[in-house]
């Protein structure tokens, strides 16, 4: 992930030279069964490096179980999923790659604070000293719009802020690909549009892909470079987001009615 | 013949998370603030009801066998009684027990919520191992601890029977009788003996309790019923592995 040269960031300062770029995603015939129930059929989907892709669909139709096959956390039964030219199970796949995941319930860890969540990742792997690391997690903060709250606990963050700081810490990781898992469920539609915001915040000011996991049709106009429409666990249509106002598939068309 | 086949492969994971767990202590020096507060929760914060039952453990096995040894005129011998059955079993086994309620049940509840809220694999995807990350700070916290512990409720409850001895007029054995036949009979190797078993006590707690929070899915109500699960779990295992050490260390004559 890179930045605007005429914006310095404080990561710039200590990454010794190591280009960071935003990575493309390549999945292939990809498919997932729990039982009889088929989740993903012979999926098929190309992620361009630096695009934001929303992946529109209504509950239960593959969303999660398709990102959580991106990420590496699920296998597939069969079919590949494909990040910057590097299989995602490969043994090798986390060590050439920095990908973060925003998740709905935003996963922060209750028994540390702010702070200590989103500098996690960069204590764990020892990636900076302790001094670098507060300056990362103030500037990550501020980014999202919590300055200062370093040393408070997540249980006393609202819905809204804990996704924040879960879209904070995703950021400390310098990913180059960061993946969002229903980012607006349960907020309130003013919320809906602060996380959009950020999204497309985080598009704006560097070079990172972005997929974004919804069913908040708002969202997907709202950030989205292209849009992929998933149903039965497969991608019927995939365009910009002016394309798919044109269309005239059944479900996109059900989907654009709540627009 | 499912249930057999569950058997095997509980207790062959079981097996192979407190092998990943003692490889991943080559990371403790780095993890030592999470093993000392890990510590401080088994051993420190343990303490005081740790105490009021050894207190109790010791004082009503004076007051159940004084009166009979008094009877035969034999009640000389309660301290190396309560010292040897405190030492080589109560101790480790009330100890055990009290850590599998108290601190087992919590380890499985934290983790078991970290399971179901996405936490755990939060922590994958930023390539931190959960094992290393959460369950060896754990287990050896509870391998140093829960022995210091057990050292530490058996002369409290040495405490209290020479306290019930002294003081019922059906026994009456005073203290130095007491102390004198206690550190006679006492020897060296059974409290080897108890912490030996204390020990491997610590493990299994550790390693059940971690192991059923990993494996929680679902919500609230799973995190209740895998708690309840890791306790009774931790229970049997404690006494049914009880039962062979001590024919173990009796066969190696350490018994």
């Amino acid at each position: 992930m890179t930045q605007p040269v005429n914006e310095p960031f404080v990561w710039e300062k200590y990454r010794q030279g190591r280009s960071v770029e935003a990575v493309g995603v390549v999945i292939r015939s990809l498919n997932k069964s729990f039982g009889d129930n088929l989740v993903l059929r012979d999926l098929n989907l190309e992620v361009t490096p630096g695009e934001t892709l929303v992946i529109l669909g209504k509950s239960g139709t593959g969303k999660s179980v398709l990102l959580r096959h991106i990420i590496g956390l699920m296998k597939p039964d069969s079919g590949a999923v494909t990040v910057g030219e590097i299989d995602v199970e490969d043994q090798e796949f986390r060590k050439k790659h920095t990908l973060a995941i925003v998740f709905q319930s935003a996963a922060l860890f209750n028994s540390l604070s702010v702070g200590d969540n989103v500098a996690l990742y960069l204590r764990e792997h020892r990636i900076y000293g302790e001094e670098e690391i507060r300056d990362v997690v103030r500037e990550t903060l501020t980014v999202v719009g919590l300055e200062g709250k370093e040393d408070v606990m997540p249980s006393e963050l609202s819905g809204g802020m804990k996704k924040r700081v879960a879209i904070a810490r995703a950021l400390a990781m310098s990913p180059e690909l960061i993946l969002y898992d229903e980012p607006t469920g349960e907020l309130d539609p003013m919320m809906t549009h602060t996380i959009g915001d950020e999204i497309l915040k985080l598009r704006k000011r560097f070079v990172v892909t972005q997929i974004v996991v919804t069913h908040d049709v708002y969202l997907a106009f709202y950030v989205a470079d292209r849009i992929a429409v998933l149903d039965e666990g497969s991608i019927i249509e995939i365009g910009a987001p002016e394309k798919l106002r044109r269309s005239t598939n059944s479900i996109t068309r059900d989907f654009l009615r709540s627009l | 013949m499912n249930a057999v086949y569950l058997f095997f492969q509980t207790t062959g994971e079981l097996i192979a998370l407190f092998l990943e767990s003692m490889y991943w202590s080559k990371a403790a020096v780095r993890n030592r603030d999470k093993v000392f507060a890990h510590m401080v929760e088994i051993g420190n914060k343990t303490l005081p009801v740790a105490a009021l039952i050894s207190l109790f453990i010791g004082g009503v096995i004076a007051l159940q066998s004084g009166p009979q040894l008094a009877q035969y005129g034999i009640q000389e011998n309660l301290g190396g009684i309560i010292g040897l059955s405190l030492v080589k079993e109560l101790g480790p086994v009330m100890g055990s027990i009290l850590i599998a309620g108290r601190v087992g049940s919590a380890m499985t509840a934290e983790i078991g919520s970290m399971s179901v809220y996405d936490e755990i694999d939060a922590l994958r995807t930023m390539d931190i191992n959960p094992v290393r990350y959460l369950v060896m700070p754990r287990l050896l916290a509870a391998i140093i601890a829960l022995p210091l512990l057990v050292i530490y409720m058996d002369v409290i409850g040495w405490l209290g029977g020479a306290i019930v001895a002294s003081t019922n007029p059906s026994i009456n054995v005073s203290f130095q009788i007491y102390y004198n036949n206690l550190s006679s009979l006492v020897e060296f190797k059974d409290v080897i003996n108890g912490l030996v078993k204390s020990l491997v006590f610590g493990i299994i707690i550790t390693t059940v309790c971690c192991y059923i929070g990993l494996r929680t899915r679902g919500g609230p109500r799973e995190i209740g019923t895998a708690v309840t699960r890791a306790v009774v779990l931790s229970f049997v295992l404690i006494l049914v592995s009880d039962y062979l050490m001590t024919s173990a260390l009796l066969s190696l004559g350490l018994g």
